[in-house]
């Protein structure tokens, strides 16, 4: 009954005329691959139908699998531990645990490379003892270690809005009726999780249906490293388009597979009353186990990639090299990115509104289109926008609002997902209730709905400004001419291989990234 | 539920407060530029090419604003945006780069090509290169004695290198050099040898650089590589690094020089600035930027070589023209045909 009393409803203007624009926005990379696999022609299917394809796909299926499962073994009990016990330092903790997401993955590949590599840095410490080589890092192994390191946090922080949001209601029910604290969280707390875990997930497998970086220096050749080759040194971006499209349709058919796990639960309260804040778990002799893992995990993915990064500086300043402050970089990343995480936590209301809360062809559609940005290459929407950009808005091409509008279209998931999770946590009653009071839609939306999104919509939106801070081929090529950011600082001279140069901009790009995080986790922390 | 209305309130006025911050700043950068601006895409990385468009700046007093960025994604841009372009000058790493976009380019002054050697440059007019690098084997001293190192790239195949030699398949000057045995060997030939080389357990980088740093590192003992990214190593990790160059001898394809090219847009209507920059670009001042800064061969005359380098006369050079290596898709086919490539 409740199902069809709220989800039955036409959507009011206020969330129909925001989703339909932002609809029309997320189409423009499908219909330019369209059109430019067209001018491909056949040749697409010659270069897809081969033998060789369908390894490749294996190869990018199988990567996948292991970095979205590594990803929640890492990312779900990590946010838990930090959301829902006394875990020491866990505000530094979560602030630190977020951050691997702000690394360029060659970067971090890079470092996977000299550390791991054959002849790395571990093989020279443990040459005194007769290793004169160590197994290959190369290939699904290193890649998998690699991409899963950079990826964890995409289930790491929607989990814990969700957990931060979650009634305890249940869990107490569930405990008074005799279930162990195990018992607990297998039979009631991870059910109840899921949309968040799923979310996460699926961004984490799409991040790595998506990387170049990290697979092309660590050998590991899958879908995307295809389509690099066609941009980068075929100069054939009608054949890339064409296996944009490709990947593309693989994309999709992972979003579908989410969706239909998701089913049509329930995940809020359907008794009256409100939720409670949680009461933190003691975790007794658990507490330095617990520990010893949290800050495995930021040891391995943070501060041994930052120590490497530290030392190629002082190297370079030992021998001469000047030390730039990049003020200005830093600035500009610090303003595009900022603007794009409020951009996407607006786009994301309306999308989790229209797909949670009416039922309908155009949530569902909607809700498949946000992820087709984030799956495909960076370049592939770049020129995407360029291509309709110099058309139709060239008062727009390379100019903030635009790029802002790319990474918008790139990362829109990553704050649509987290808003989703949150809002199925809301139960609609309350609007119902509002609106029996005499309140309009948009009045109910205002007061009662929006307040209760706030920490989904806030994780989300983090997601976003920490993926814009590091992204690069839209920024290049849409930026505002003479625009640069700190990736593009760390590009520039990683390309020519000036290590000590990269590195600087990069421990930037990350102390940069911690301040707003460390702000919003200040800011949470005082409100509990 | 006091403490939520008092959250809902503020969260409701920062909205708003945010959005019109975000507009204002959204307008504020939507800002013209002037007319007298010179608009560089580079392929060629800011270090590197940002002296010398400054000393440009400093001699003529014209502006020039750069985008910088890959030479593959900006030539990719390029073609997106055809005669709209904000562009008027587009200097890339690569004869291929410049060459994928020759469909976009307007004539260059014959008084300009005439400084630049034949085979650095288009025979149409239309580009034309600014520095050379030379396609050399880089090998770690430690490991390889200079009498041990191959006459030719074919003894690469032979099994005494099994393993121990590294290559960049899908490098763009990779990718020339093919191009380059495509036509000096002919398709045969170029085929067996790199099946010759797959069956070698070559090892695949995606790039030069690691090839270098994997050379030192002694995780290989030959990498095929461009020549100039040793002498960056070199600086940032001193000169005991064990990697040195080696021109192989005997003008195969194996020892090909290849340049960065620059060309004015069609649709520039700055052409005049574009082709002063152009001249500037192969003046004496600044090839010997390239020369000493960057370790790249001047291509015009009474220039010097940087001392580390063997001089340009005393490579043996394949008499080839750098257009006509523009079929990189055909040299990228046969690595695929040959198993290089996935």
């Amino acid at each position: 009954m409740a199902n069809l009393i709220s989800r039955s409803q036409r959507p009011p203007l206020f969330v129909a005329v925001p989703a339909a624009l932002i609809g029309l926005l997320l189409l423009l990379p499908p219909i330019y691959l369209v059109v430019r696999t067209f001018d491909a022609g056949t040749a697409v299917f010659d270069l897809l139908l081969t033998a060789r394809t369908g390894g490749i796909l294996l190869r990018t299926l199988l990567l996948m699998a292991i970095v979205t499962a590594a990803s929640v073994a890492i990312g779900a009990p990590l946010a838990w531990l930090l959301e829902r016990t006394d875990l020491p330092m866990r505000r530094v903790l979560g602030v630190l645990a977020a951050l691997p997401l702000v690394m360029p993955s060659y970067v971090y590949a890079l470092i996977v490379v000299l550390a791991l590599g054959p002849r790395g840095m571990l093989q020279g410490w443990l040459e005194p003892l007769g290793v004169e080589r160590l197994p290959e890092v190369f290939g699904l192994p290193g890649a998998a270690f690699t991409i899963t390191l950079l990826s964890y946090p995409y289930v790491l922080l929607p989990v814990r809005a969700s957990l931060a949001r979650m009634d305890p209601a249940f869990e107490e029910a569930a405990r008074s009726l005799g279930r162990s604290a195990v018992g607990t969280y297998l039979q009631v707390t991870a059910p109840l999780l899921r949309p968040a875990i799923v979310a996460g997930a699926l961004l984490a497998a799409l991040y790595t249906l998506s990387d170049f970086g990290a697979v092309s220096l660590l050998r590991y050749h899958t879908f995307t490293w295809s389509i690099f080759i066609q941009y980068g040194s075929a100069f054939d971006r009608t054949l890339a388009a064409g296996l944009s499209l490709a990947l593309m349709l693989l994309a999709l058919a992972l979003v579908a597979m989410e969706a239909s796990s998701r089913g049509g639960g329930r995940y809020y309260r359907s008794t009256p009353g409100a939720a409670r804040r949680a009461r933190r778990i003691a975790l007794g002799k658990w507490k330095w186990p617990a520990a010893a893992f949290a800050w495995g995990v930021v040891a391995v993915a943070l501060a041994a990639p930052l120590a490497v990064l530290g030392y190629w500086v002082a190297r370079g300043v030992s021998a001469g090299e000047p030390l730039d402050v990049l003020w200005t970089a830093g600035r500009n990343s610090l303003y595009a990115s900022g603007l794009a995480a409020l951009a996407a936590a607006m786009a994301a209301v309306p999308v989790a509104l229209l797909s949670v809360r009416y039922s309908g062809w155009a949530g569902i559609v909607l809700d498949r289109l946000t992820y087709v940005g984030f799956a495909l290459p960076g370049i592939a929407v770049a020129l995407a926008f360029v291509f309709f950009a110099t058309a139709y808005a060239g008062f727009l091409y390379q100019s903030m609002p635009l790029l802002v509008l790319a990474y918008l279209v790139l990362f829109l998931p990553a704050a649509a997902g987290a808003a989703q999770a949150s809002l199925r946590q809301v139960s609609p009653r309350l609007e119902e209730a509002a609106r029996s009071l005499g309140r309009t839609p948009w009045q109910a939306f205002a007061a009662v709905t929006l307040p209760l999104l706030g920490r989904g919509v806030l994780a989300g939106a983090t997601l976003v400004f920490l993926l814009s801070m590091k992204e690069l081929p839209a920024t290049l090529i849409l930026s505002p001419i003479g625009f640069k950011t700190l990736a593009s600082a760390v590009w520039s001279a990683a390309e020519e291989a000036f290590f000590a140069r990269a590195a600087a901009p990069a421990l930037l790009l990350v102390v940069a990234a911690s301040l707003p995080l460390a702000y919003l986790s200040f800011r949470q922390e005082r409100e509990e | 539920m006091s403490g939520m209305s008092i959250f809902a309130g503020r969260t409701r006025l920062s909205v708003w407060a945010l959005l019109a911050v975000a507009a204002a700043a959204l307008l504020g950068a939507c800002g013209g530029d002037g007319d007298e601006t010179l608009t560089v895409y580079s392929g060629r990385s800011e270090t590197l090419v940002q002296p010398v468009i400054d000393q440009f700046t400093d001699a003529t007093g014209i502006e020039v604003a750069v985008k910088y960025g890959g030479t593959a994604e900006l030539a990719a841009t390029l073609l997106e945006e055809g005669d709209r372009t904000p562009a008027d000058v587009f200097y890339a790493q690569d004869p291929g780069g410049i060459g994928s976009v020759e469909s976009l380019l307007g004539q260059l002054d014959s008084s300009t090509l005439a400084r630049v050697p034949e085979w650095a440059r288009s025979p149409d007019g239309l580009w034309t290169g600014v520095s050379g690098r030379a396609r050399v084997l880089v090998y770690n001293p430690e490991r390889v004695s200079e009498a041990e190192l191959p006459r030719t790239i074919e003894e690469l195949t032979d099994p005494k290198w099994r393993g121990r030699v590294g290559w960049a398949p899908t490098n763009g000057s990779f990718l020339t050099m093919v191009t380059g045995m495509r036509a000096v060997w002919g398709e045969e030939r170029t085929r067996a040898w790199v099946e010759g080389m797959v069956a070698n357990d070559t090892a695949v980088y995606p790039k030069n650089t690691p090839q270098v740093a994997a050379t030192g590192a002694g995780e290989i003992d030959i990498g095929l590589v461009n020549h100039y990214y040793l002498y960056r190593f070199v600086a940032e990790e001193g000169e005991d690094f064990p990697a040195r160059n080696y021109h192989l001898p005997g003008g195969g394809p194996g020892s090909l020089v290849m340049v960065s090219g620059v060309g004015v847009l069609e649709a520039s209507d700055n052409k005049e600035l574009a082709q002063q920059f152009i001249n500037f670009l192969l003046s004496t001042v600044a090839q010997q930027y390239f020369a000493s800064q960057t370790y790249e061969y001047p291509l015009v005359e009474g220039v010097n070589v940087s001392r580390l380098l063997t001089p340009l006369d005393e490579i043996e050079q394949p008499q080839i023209r750098l257009a006509d290596l523009s079929d990189l898709a055909g040299a990228q086919d046969l690595l695929r045909a040959a198993g290089a490539l996935p």
